[in-house]
């Protein structure tokens, strides 16, 4: 492992008992499936699927807010290095203080009864990472500063502010412990387009400002796009293909990601229907396809696809994709890029 | 031809503890039949009221404009809709010439009953059909929108459907009274791009069948670029924008218009800086003199956008916007 990996995960699975016991066979919800990653310091690194695909679930684990099943993760931050599946009480504890989350819907992630302030300051006295009022209050305000948040608001409480303001109050309260790594859940899925560009910009000027490491959890692929430096793509729990953004967008091999990429709505009225539609839904978790899990809605599975599950093969130096036709299939299906560079 | 749909000076407000709020405020748009309007808006500029306008379903607090007249030609004579009382006159406008699908499937849908339940029993209100009729039709339209297996379908609960198969299921009940007018607020929100974009095309499959307009609701305007044949842009409950699909996306003229585009992350620029919308949309409560959207306005030019409200001005063809920058050239600096 090199010195600019934060995180490792290798062969890291997530599976959830469904039913069973002690007569009939246990049945698990695989919810993220043998899955290898390294996020590299100081980096957005984007993670996408459609729901269901166990991107949050990944999220969770990374955090240790679920459990692990297999595999191994390590965390190195240059101060600390921690084998995630082995921690003690004292090195989880600290792991909590050195990674976070933003979660999703600012509308129910911050409690009513609470000011601004004391909710940014939770995680401080929870964590008893401050030894006086004094000092929990000047952490405050320095994080309010940085979030862009007024500081004579931090006596209000959150029904008086609106959803872009309670982002920034979410992203102040994941942010005053000091983190080194930050888990984003679909931080802007809830928020309108006009401050989804607002709260974006805001998380990219803080992780540049304290080197934060940020996974960036989303469906939207327009803005990871403009966000992340590198990004994996999920399907069905597995990791489909992975590569720096600008490489993924411009050159994607899965069939998936060319599906997906087509599958945005194009901002050009004179674009309509020049995409790739897929059919049919993600199969369902209790009965999964044998072989590749996308077969059942790939138009171009062969045999060998309902048979063997594709391992991930490198195209290129950080550029891995779990396909077992990428190779042939190459050329044969404009990206969604080309098609909308030519019309 | 009269258009299907002429709403004329809608203004809606709601009666709150904190005081009586204007949600919409003259509010004046027309539909063709056949065609597509795409109603766009961030959340609280009053898009979802004005379509329940349509169908009279806002709460009991809502007080409409005595200006507000709201008219459905329809093949056998104009309904005026704001003067429907009775629910037995109100059928018309709920479920039997205007249809409405709604943003989260789930929710839409009774829990306790099932699937077919639902839909056979709106077509024994609204149609002259009887329940083994009902029964029929109702399976052959979950079979038209794409559903496998649609007899076993028909007989089983929302629960029992995946998100995507849910929204199908929803669009073949709103379309089955065959109705002039759907509502689809926000229909393809809670769902996934590539079902999206599976529901996106089968709309656009139907409005061609039925014939029938649509008016699309939603904050996503690539999915209106996709669909929609006209474009209505709300902010604070006023009309700011409005004019053929791709006049207002190539040119938007009204400054909010070209706020919202620039906001939008574009793929085929990844370098392009997203650029926000400074601001938040002010309360209802708390509504600006003047031009609604004069405290976030880039390009304010003096008193006039804080005093008085702008009026409608031609700026391309068939294309409106209110604002007071427009000049003689009919564009915006």
């Amino acid at each position: 492992m090199t010195d600019d990996i934060l995180i490792s995960a290798r062969n890291l699975s997530v599976r959830f008992p469904l039913s069973g016991g002690l007569l009939s066979e246990k049945t698990y919800v695989h919810a993220v499936e043998d899955v290898s990653i390294d996020i590299e310091k100081g980096k957005f690194f984007g993670l996408v699927g459609e729901s269901g695909s166990g991107k949050t679930t990944l999220g969770r684990a990374l955090l240790l807010a679920n459990p692990i099943t297999h595999g191994e993760v390590s965390y190195s931050d240059g101060d600390v290095d921690y084998d995630l599946r082995s921690l003690t009480r004292q090195q989880r504890r600290d792991y909590y203080s050195r990674a976070q989350l933003i979660f999703q819907d600012p509308y129910a992630a911050l409690s009513p009864r609470m000011t601004v302030r004391d909710i940014i300051a939770e995680p401080l006295e929870v964590m008893k990472l401050t030894s006086s009022r004094r000092e929990t209050d000047e952490r405050v305000r320095e994080i309010a500063a940085k979030c862009r948040l007024n500081l004579e608001h931090l006596r209000r409480f959150p029904h008086a502010f609106s959803g872009g303001q309670r982002q920034r109050i979410s992203i102040a309260r994941a942010l005053v412990s000091r983190p080194r790594f930050v888990v984003a859940d679909e931080s802007v899925a809830a928020l309108d387009v006009s401050i989804q560009a607002d709260i974006l910009n805001l998380l990219k000027s803080i992780q540049r400002d304290l080197g934060l490491t940020f996974l960036f959890i989303s469906h939207d692929l327009s803005v990871v796009a403009h966000t992340c430096d590198h990004v994996a793509l999920m399907y069905f729990g597995r990791l489909v293909e992975t590569a720096p953004t600008r490489e993924l967008f411009a050159a994607p091999k899965h069939p998936y990601t060319k599906a997906l990429l087509s599958a945005i709505p194009s901002l050009d009225p004179d674009d309509r229907g020049q995409v790739q539609k897929l059919e049919g839904e993600i199969p369902s978790q209790t009965n999964p396809p044998p072989g590749c899990k996308f077969q059942t809605r790939c138009p171009f599975a062969i045999d060998v696809c309902r048979r063997d599950e594709p391992a991930l093969e490198m195209v290129e130096d950080r550029h891995r994709v779990a396909c077992h036709r990428w190779k042939e299939l190459e050329g044969t299906v404009p990206s969604a890029l080309e098609v909308r560079a030519e019309s | 031809m009269k258009p299907l749909l002429d709403i004329r000076d809608l203004t809606l407000q709601f009666d709150t503890d904190e005081g009586r709020l204007t949600a919409v405020e003259n509010f004046s748009v027309s539909l063709g039949r056949g065609q597509i309007l795409g109603l766009v808006g961030e959340s609280g500029s009053g898009k979802s009221v004005t379509a329940k306008s349509l169908m009279r379903l806002n709460s009991g607090n809502a007080v409409y404009g005595e200006q507000t007249k709201i008219t459905l030609h329809l093949d056998d004579g104009p309904v005026d809709i704001m003067s429907l009382r009775t629910n037995r006159q109100l059928k018309v406008v709920r479920g039997g010439s205007i249809s409405m699908i709604f943003q989260e499937p789930m929710a839409s849908f009774a829990p306790a009953l099932t699937i077919g339940d639902q839909m056979v029993e709106q077509l024994l209100i609204h149609t002259g059909m009887s329940k083994d009729e009902a029964r029929r039709h109702s399976i052959e339209m979950l079979d038209r929108v794409g559903i496998a297996d649609a007899a076993k379908r028909f007989g089983q609960y929302a629960f029992e459907l995946s998100g995507g198969m849910r929204q199908r299921a929803m669009i073949a009940m709103a379309l089955s009274t065959h109705p002039k007018l759907l509502i689809a607020d926000e229909p393809t929100t809670a769902l996934d791009v590539t079902i999206q974009a599976q529901v996106i095309d089968l709309m656009k499959d139907l409005v061609k069948e039925f014939g029938m307009a649509i008016i699309f609701i939603t904050h996503d305007l690539g999915v209106i670029a996709q669909t929609a044949d006209h474009v209505a842009v709300m902010y604070l409950g006023r009309l700011i924008e409005h004019g053929p699909v791709r006049e207002v996306i190539r040119n938007p003229t009204h400054p909010y218009t070209k706020g919202l585009l620039a906001a939008l992350p574009k793929l085929s620029d990844l370098d392009a800086p997203l650029t926000p919308v400074a601001g938040d949309i002010p309360s209802p409560l708390e509504r600006p003199a003047g031009c609604v959207f004069q405290t976030r306005c880039p390009s304010v030019i003096g008193n006039v956008c804080l005093t008085e409200v702008p009026e409608f001005r031609e700026c391309g063809a068939n294309h409106v916007a209110a604002c007071h920058l427009i000049g003689a050239g009919g564009d915006t600096p």
